[in-house]
């Protein structure tokens, strides 16, 4: 069998060719949301779908996330496969309702009557200078929802594959997608050059249709001393720290959140007996929590350090101090050498 | 600290409304209007919403004062299906009774009851076809009593016993039944309205025929998911229709608070460019006939409509609630638009197609089916008495596969249980 044929893509273009595939694969999958349709997107996501594919499978919506969400839950309900884009994660909170009340519960309460296999999309995180409206990583308000698949890409190729699944899933999910890294892997380092997605790994795509499951992990540098427990733009922040400090760490870029998996979690741990986790949401009651208290239960006899918690702080994304506050290379440093040292 | 205050200015002061009567006072309805019969003629189903503004303001009315159907919104049903629709409000009102009565008797937690409503679910559902989808709120039971879901069913429901389809994960009354074109009930108010619409862009988009029609109170169109929905449907032009069952309260809130000193839910409707009709939802045949007309202008992709029906919340609102501690005594008795039921039948009785002595027995008849349904049901257990699904199915339906960290939460509860009621529960 010939290899499918692979093209180098940004993760905008790899999340494209995902709806596009879908869109083409499934005549029950529609795409909806605000400047989606014929304009194609606030970041190009989905341009070209609607003159591909028809104004009924991909349209402009108003301006309502609890409208989007709440008609997707319909659509939904009625058996098609609705892909509802929020523009910002910082704006889905007027959907939550919807999201949580319904979506999540929907085929619980109905007891698999109605389900609701809707895949939410929306673009997450800072260090875009986004400031407090285009920045946030609200990830942990959706594992903490019963019924909720939360799932965010870290790479081009991860992106189009996990989306396939998300799409394909029967359950709703919530597709954050890390805009920083967008059209390049981001270092951490803001005041070095950026590189394009064409020169890193995980941006050659098969241009057709492939999954990559929910619920696994993958891990991205093996290593001895240290497990990090990371997702989305953190992946690339934690492996440039760790290859400039030359660390031997082992990098697990979670990639679903919930379903967590967790054997790869403990395997590791076990293994480095040491753990750190790294997201750039806010500290407290963040998934970050949920992480370390998972690794505690379960590998306690094989820690040799406390576990570390790399996070944003706790207060809302601020905009000229954005590096003060992003988690970046030297609050990274200082947990690595803290964690190293007992 | 009150700044800036200027002295050729009377002060500000804050309206906070206030229903007519409390308690103790007595209730007096005069300044309700009652238009004549056809007041308003009926318009043609593709008419443009801003033709047919004054149907938001006004009330479709087909039963006049001496119980006859008059007038162009009359719709003109035979008397085998004016029997079937009283038949089917007179189970209503006798479930309702029944229910209310198990609750009282620690047979279950929760009941609602539709008393003085049962024209707004059970003739608007005869005049949708059986297929089309209803996003019901939770005082329409009358939609599956009507489309013959099988009483025990509700009951199992009620009782969240063995027989429960909903294995006993829902608050009683909360159904969910797809095959008859029934969408689960939610607890959150309103969130049914823009999936309702949701529903109707999915059946459009699909070149399908169905519609689907959706229910809220006077209360929950102060939602923001009723102006999302309205908005969508407006955009869309979808096949829906919105219906605002004003019974006046919202449990203790008159509608006062949901805005109705200002206006008529119905002329909400005109804002958004969709078809207003305020009905008197006490007259089953008005709201047949509006709901009818709303269903031919969606199918034949003239758009959504929004009806409210007037009409009034005769009890409580729920086996929780007592209406004596905030409004008069009488009301329902003095209310000017009468009693559903009690109109149907006058008029069955007035055009020579019913008798008080066939009324009589058709409330023993039914009445005795709804206790030999209870009592089927029964046997499948009552809420606490230990006939329900088994524990595991609490962990079931979270997702379509149960995750691991499910797996060991399920596992975990097995041994609390194996804890409490020794080696014996294990041989359950």
């Amino acid at each position: 069998m010939s290899e499918p044929a692979t093209k180098t893509m940004n993760m905008i273009e790899a999340i494209n060719s995902a709806l596009d595939v879908m869109l083409a694969k499934d005549p029950e999958v529609v795409i909806m949301g605000e400047d989606v349709g014929y304009f194609g997107g606030v970041f190009r996501a989905t341009a070209g779908l609607q003159k591909k594919h028809g104004k009924t499978r991909v349209f402009d919506t108003p301006i309502s996330e609890c409208g989007i969400i709440g008609v997707g839950v319909g659509m939904a309900a009625y058996g098609l496969r609705p892909v509802p884009e929020i523009q910002f994660a910082d704006y889905i909170y007027p959907g939550l309702d919807q999201l949580v009340s319904e979506a999540a519960r929907m085929r619980y309460r109905s007891a698999n009557d109605f389900i609701c296999p809707m895949t939410v999309r929306s673009p997450f995180g800072g260090g875009i200078f986004g400031g407090q409206t285009h920045s946030q990583s609200p990830e942990s308000l959706f594992t903490h929802v019963c019924g909720i698949k939360t799932v965010i890409p870290a790479t081009p190729y991860d992106a189009k594959g996990l989306l396939i699944a998300a799409i394909e899933d029967n359950d709703p999910v919530v597709f954050f997608e890390p805009k920083r890294i967008y059209n390049g892997p981001f270092s951490g380092y803001y005041d070095r050059p950026v590189e394009p997605w064409s020169k890193h790994d995980g941006s050659a795509v098969p241009e057709g249709y492939y999954r990559i499951d929910l619920g696994k992990a993958a891990v991205v540098r093996e290593g001895e001393a240290v497990t990090v427990l990371t997702y989305g733009t953190m992946v690339h922040v934690v492996k440039a720290v760790v290859a400039e400090y030359g660390i031997d760490a082992e990098i697990i870029d979670l990639r679903t959140l919930l379903p967590l998996d967790i054997e790869t979690i403990e395997a590791s741990v076990k293994k480095t007996g040491r753990c750190m986790v790294v997201h750039e949401a806010t500290r407290t009651s963040g998934f970050g929590a949920e992480l370390a208290a998972q690794v505690q239960e379960r590998c306690f006899y094989h820690l040799e350090a406390p576990i570390e918690r790399v996070t944003g702080f706790d207060t809302p994304y601020p905009h000229s101090l954005e590096w003060a506050y992003f988690p970046g290379p030297v609050r990274l440093a200082r947990a690595f050498d803290k964690i190293m040292k007992d | 600290m009150v700044h800036g205050i200027k002295d050729n200015l009377a002060p500000l002061h804050l309206h906070v409304p206030e229903p007519k009567f409390r308690p103790g006072d007595k209730a007096d309805f005069s300044d309700i209007i009652v238009p004549e019969v056809d007041a308003i003629s009926r318009p043609d189903e593709h008419a443009s919403p801003a033709d047919i503004h004054a149907l938001a303001y006004g009330l479709v009315r087909v039963l006049g004062d001496d119980n006859h159907a008059v007038g162009s919104w009359n719709p003109g049903l035979d008397a085998d299906t004016l029997r079937a629709m009283l038949r089917k409000m007179l189970l209503l009102r006798a479930f309702d009774d029944r229910m209310f009565r198990a609750q009282r008797q620690g047979k279950t937690s929760f009941y609602m009851k539709s008393f003085g409503e049962e024209a707004t679910s059970v003739a608007t559902t005869m005049a949708l076809h059986s297929d089309d989808m209803c996003f019901p709120s939770y005082r329409q039971q009358g939609i599956l009593i009507t489309r013959d879901y099988p009483l025990v069913d509700m009951m199992n429901q009620i009782y969240s016993n063995s027989g429960d389809r909903l294995k006993g994960r829902q608050l009683p009354i909360m159904y969910s039944a797809k095959d008859y074109g029934f969408f689960s009930i939610s607890g959150n108010l309103t969130t049914q309205y823009p999936q309702a619409v949701g529903w109707a862009m999915a059946s459009a988009s699909r070149a399908d025929t169905r519609i689907s029609a959706v229910w809220c109170g006077d209360g929950s169109t102060a939602e923001g998911d009723f102006h999302s929905a309205l908005t969508f449907a407006a955009v869309y032009n979808a096949p829906v229709i919105f219906q605002v069952v004003n019974n006046q309260w919202a449990i203790s809130s008159f509608s006062g608070f949901a805005g109705s000193e200002r206006t008529t839910f119905a002329a909400r409707a005109i804002g958004y460019g969709i078809a207003g009709l305020r009905v008197d939802g006490n007259d089953a045949l008005a709201v047949f006939a509006a709901m009818q007309w709303a269903a031919n202008r969606a199918r034949t992709n003239g758009g959504p409509t929004l009806i409210e029906y007037f009409t009034y919340r005769g009890e409580g609102h729920s086996t929780s609630d007592d209406p004596g501690a905030y409004r008069a005594a009488e009301e329902y008795a003095l209310w000017p638009l009468g009693d559903p039921v009690t109109r149907l039948k006058d008029h069955l009785v007035a055009i020579g197609a019913w008798s008080d002595e066939q009324h009589e027995a058709l409330i023993l008849e039914l009445s005795d089916f709804v206790k030999a349904s209870q009592k089927e049901a029964e046997q499948n257990g009552i809420l606490g008495h230990g006939l329900h699904h088994p524990m595991e199915t609490m962990f079931e339906d979270v997702f379509e596969e149960m995750p691991w960290h499910l797996k060991e939460q399920c596992e975990q509860m097995l041994e609390e249980q194996r804890d409490k009621f020794g080696p014996e529960w294990e041989a359950r």
